[in-house]
């Protein structure tokens, strides 16, 4: 390959907030039509950086260059949204800005409506549309109203708005955090249209199976600075792991090591009494009117985990809020060991030997102003009381020393208990919540989404912790959007669509190939006669 | 390690309102030129007629008073998330059940026996008139400011049938004297204060104020009355029931309103009037965003508009007093801007209405 033409080129960028440093001389250059991968931990800057370039931000210092149509660079530092829009740099967010209410065309067309004698001409819309769509085999149905798409569908039709604004540049935020393995497949397929049709993607990721599946080339970034650039051809996960984290990192099982970081779960030492410390029976929960939880059954011995996959949405959180006591129960039962708990509060389970670690820290398991010791007694306050009404006041040195204790067992950074929760890493919150629901006696764990939003160290310790607490006996539920992770935790594996769950399936017949078709809501074929 | 958070604690208190007065002073200065007059002689003639003579700083201090009890209702029900625009008729209920007390009381009953029994009963009335949005909002969903606001007529018209078909002096509009459970005027003690009604419910008032500090931040029922405030949803994965810390807070938040009722009644007329509370109870809502929700912020923002209350008859030869109700709105404004838990409300109040 001779040295391509540039598409992008940023150089020493630094952008401040307030205290944050974000970008410290990030670099990055991304050749015209390729597919480029940029990586690193939560909090390396990635999303600043392409924020900058996208318009949205402009840098504290530092140059960003972008081809014009005669394949020139120009400087174009400080732009504006309009003026990215205008030069065909398009982003897409991680969180998705459309219009639930109005159709997949009239959201595409959206600012630039085409206009027939003063009115919007929607046929030309549904056209020119169906044409962009055909053209990647971004396929979505220009008719139908965006609030009745799935995710991946939602995604596309953020993908064919900045398409339709004439993007030749596309920055992609976190484009898998909310697809199915079918969907991300798909995904890929259109990214590889747009390299044959002369588009440039730069895609923000912290996924390496990802990397390098997709990419042509890859920029590592670290605390805001840009530490390595290579040829994906080039690359192993494990060099992009020890860039990313600045050491040596032990991968979960990514899909070419399958089974190999544990023992297979027949050679699980078991208590003899192979009781279930987790029992659900025939649940049924609703949201929305709508019976999200619609008849499962499961059950979790000690000394195992349970993981439950499947693409968002499809009723594990209602599962999981139902067993903790978040949500009511419309019918069936849950078990804790012998204890009908159905019915009971959170405090009840809790005291019951429950802990629960809640798939969104920011809303529901940390107070974030709260300080870092305050946080590590939420649902234990009246244990830190010194009587047992509300009138009667905690007892601060006993909280003092719990958060002493636990900030050092759990490695919580920086180690200063006074500091809002707020203030810390994604990682270290998680490591907070973590520590309170695992650093205390319980005998069974709901572990939702434990390593979301987290970096590759904090993801190896946290899955360290919970292969500890099954070594201890504790009977495990997890729930994870991410299919490594239950392949890398679980002894067992059900897969939950629409509600129900679908196949359970022991930890050696658990593979991608076999999973993911079940996600997606296809019957299990490959199931063996026995 | 507790001290470095509570003394963050204070500086957060004290900063808003520091800041808030002298944004006012200096748009103060602007409308008073613009009046054709000279903003020093104005200030001083507003601070001799307040901190400057006894008269006029026993009547700051009566003022503050009530403020500190409505301040610090607004406040306890905002740090559980909650807006409680009910002060006003909290605040009569409390002045008007304390009033019934010691008119109830046999004359001659010893004042450390009845003067606790009035405040009991204005805590009560002020209590039970609060539990009304804290019920409806927790059993059924009803959004506490329509209920509070509402509730405030019709408490205000229940009071003033009963005080003007049963219980009013004829040709008044106010009830008979107590027979009992008055409390001294500071002038008693202090000959200085002469003339004005600053009396022991200030020492009432502050006591109470200790007391919600130290409820708030020291007990567990503060800890998550503040969680459910911040994070409802992270409140209740705690094990917190959420409606039930809602009622507690609204009961506790009338109560304190309620309380404010004694420093009228007990120590300075000792009857219940129609219209006694005059808007302390609103006046309630600025002094909590301007002390920050904190009791210690509470007690100055209390002082600092009693100050511009009582300051604006003082400059009323020069200036027309309405100028000092414009530096209220000033002050208020000032805060409510840099108030995180204001975009909060404004933010729960446009989603809670739309639900």
């Amino acid at each position: 390959m001779t040295a391509p033409a540039l598409a992008v080129r940023m150089n020493g960028i630094h952008k401040s907030f307030g205290p944050v440093h974000a970008n410290r001389g990030a670099q990055l250059e991304v050749g015209a039509r390729e597919i480029h991968a940029l990586v690193g931990e939560n909090g390396a800057g990635k999303s600043t950086l392409m924020r900058l370039l996208a318009g949205l931000y402009a840098p504290d210092a530092g140059t960003i260059e972008v081809a014009g149509p005669s394949g020139e660079l120009r400087d174009v530092t400080g732009w504006s949204t309009a003026d990215a829009i205008k030069a065909g740099v398009g982003m897409v967010h991680q969180h998705f800005m459309l219009v639930r209410t109005l159709t997949v065309a009239e959201n595409v067309v959206l600012g630039r409506e085409p206009v027939r004698g003063g009115m919007l001409d929607l046929a030309r819309a549904i056209a020119d549309v169906s044409r962009i769509g055909d053209q990647y085999g971004l396929r979505v149905e220009p008719a139908r109203l965006v609030g009745e798409l799935s995710v991946g569908e939602a995604q596309r039709v953020e993908i064919l708005k900045t398409l339709f604004r004439g993007a030749r540049i596309l920055i992609l935020d976190e484009p898998t955090a909310v697809l199915s393995p079918l969907e991300v497949k798909e995904l890929w397929g259109v990214l590889r249209r747009l390299r044959e049709d002369g588009a440039t993607i730069v895609l923000i990721t912290h996924k390496l199976d990802e990397v390098v599946d997709i990419s042509d080339r890859i920029t590592v970034m670290r605390h805001g600075e840009t530490v390595a650039r290579m040829q994906t051809s080039e690359a192993t996960p494990e060099a992009i792991a020890r860039a990313m984290v600045g050491r040596d990192v032990a991968l979960m099982g990514t899909r070419n090591e399958q089974g190999g970081v544990r023992k297979p779960s027949d050679e699980i030492p078991r208590g003899s009494a192979p009781r279930s410390s987790l029992s659900v029976a025939d649940l049924v929960v609703m949201n929305r009117g709508l019976r999200a939880v619609d008849g499962v059954s499961l059950n979790v011995a000690p000394g195992e985990i349970l993981g439950i996959a499947g693409v968002e949405g499809n009723g594990q959180t209602e599962l999981i809020e139902a067993i903790a006591g978040l949500r009511p129960v419309e019918s069936g039962t849950v078990k804790l060991g012998q204890r009908d708990v159905t019915k009971a509060s959170v405090r009840d389970r809790t005291e019951s030997g429950l802990a629960h670690i809640p798939e969104d820290r920011h809303r529901r398991g940390l107070v974030l102003d709260y300080s870092v010791a305050d946080n590590l007694i939420l649902g234990d306050q009246h244990r830190y009381a010194r009587g047992a009404t509300s009138a009667w006041a905690l007892d601060d040195a006993r909280i003092g020393a719990n958060a002493q204790d636990e900030i050092r067992r759990f490695d919580i950074r920086p180690p200063d208990s006074v500091l809002p929760a707020r203030a810390l890493s994604g990682g270290n919150q998680q490591k907070i919540v973590i520590a309170r629901e695992m650093g205390g006696a319980y005998d069974v764990l709901l572990a939702s989404q434990p390593t979301r939003g987290v970096d590759v160290g904090a993801i190896e310790f946290i899955h360290g912790q919970i292969r500890a607490a099954r070594e201890a006996g504790k009977a495990i539920l997890l729930v994870s959007a991410e299919l490594s992770e239950i392949l890398a935790l679980a002894d067992r594996v059900a897969v939950m669509y629409g509600g129900r769950i679908v196949a359970t399936l022991a930890r050696r017949e658990a593979t991608e190939e076999r999973l993911g078709p079940l996600m997606t809501g296809a019957t299990d074929t490959t199931r063996p006669a026995a | 390690m507790t001290s470095s958070v509570g003394r963050r604690r204070v500086e957060e208190a004290l900063l808003p309102p520091l800041v808030a007065l002298l944004v006012a002073l200096v748009v103060g200065d602007i409308l008073i030129i613009l009046v054709g007059q000279s903003p020093s002689a104005v200030f001083r003639l507003m601070l001799s007629g307040t901190w400057g003579n006894w008269y006029g700083f026993g009547q700051v201090l009566y003022k503050a008073t009530t403020l500190i009890c409505t301040g610090l209702a607004v406040s306890v029900a905002l740090r559980a998330g909650l807006f409680n625009i009910g002060g006003e008729g909290q605040l009569a209920a409390g002045g008007f059940a304390a009033a019934v007390t010691g008119l109830v009381l046999p004359a001659g009953t010893p004042g450390l026996i009845a003067v606790p029994l009035c405040i009991v009963a204005a805590l009560a009335a002020g209590g039970l008139v609060g539990a009304i949005p804290g019920v409806m909002k927790a059993r059924f969903g009803a959004h506490e400011v329509i209920v509070t606001i509402m509730l405030n007529f019709i408490v205000l018209a229940f009071l003033n049938w009963i005080v003007a078909s049963h219980l009013h002096v004829p040709e008044t509009l106010h009830t008979p004297d107590m027979h009992a459970g008055t409390v001294a005027r500071l002038m008693d003690w202090v000959p200085l204060f002469h003339g004005s009604a600053v009396n022991a419910s200030l020492f009432i008032a502050i006591a109470a104020a200790a007391i919600v500090g130290w409820m708030l931040f020291r007990t567990r029922g503060g800890y998550e009355l503040r969680a459910v405030g911040l994070q409802p949803d992270a409140a209740e994965y705690g094990g917190v029931r959420v409606g039930t810390v809602w009622i507690k807070a609204f009961v506790i938040s009338g109560a304190l309103a309620g309380l404010g009722g004694i420093n009228y009644v007990l120590g300075y007329k000792h009857y219940y009037e129609e219209g006694f509370a005059a808007g302390a109870g609103f006046l309630g809502i600025a002094v909590a965003l301007v002390g920050r929700n904190h009791p210690l912020g509470v007690i100055i923002a209390a002082f600092l508009f009693a100050t511009l209350s009582q300051g604006g008859l003082a400059i009323h030869a020069l200036v027309p007093k309405q100028m000092v109700e414009v530096l209220q709105g000033v002050v208020i404004l000032a805060v409510a801007a840099a108030v995180p838990e204001v975009r909060r409300l404004v933010r729960s109040a446009r989603g809670g209405v739309a639900e």
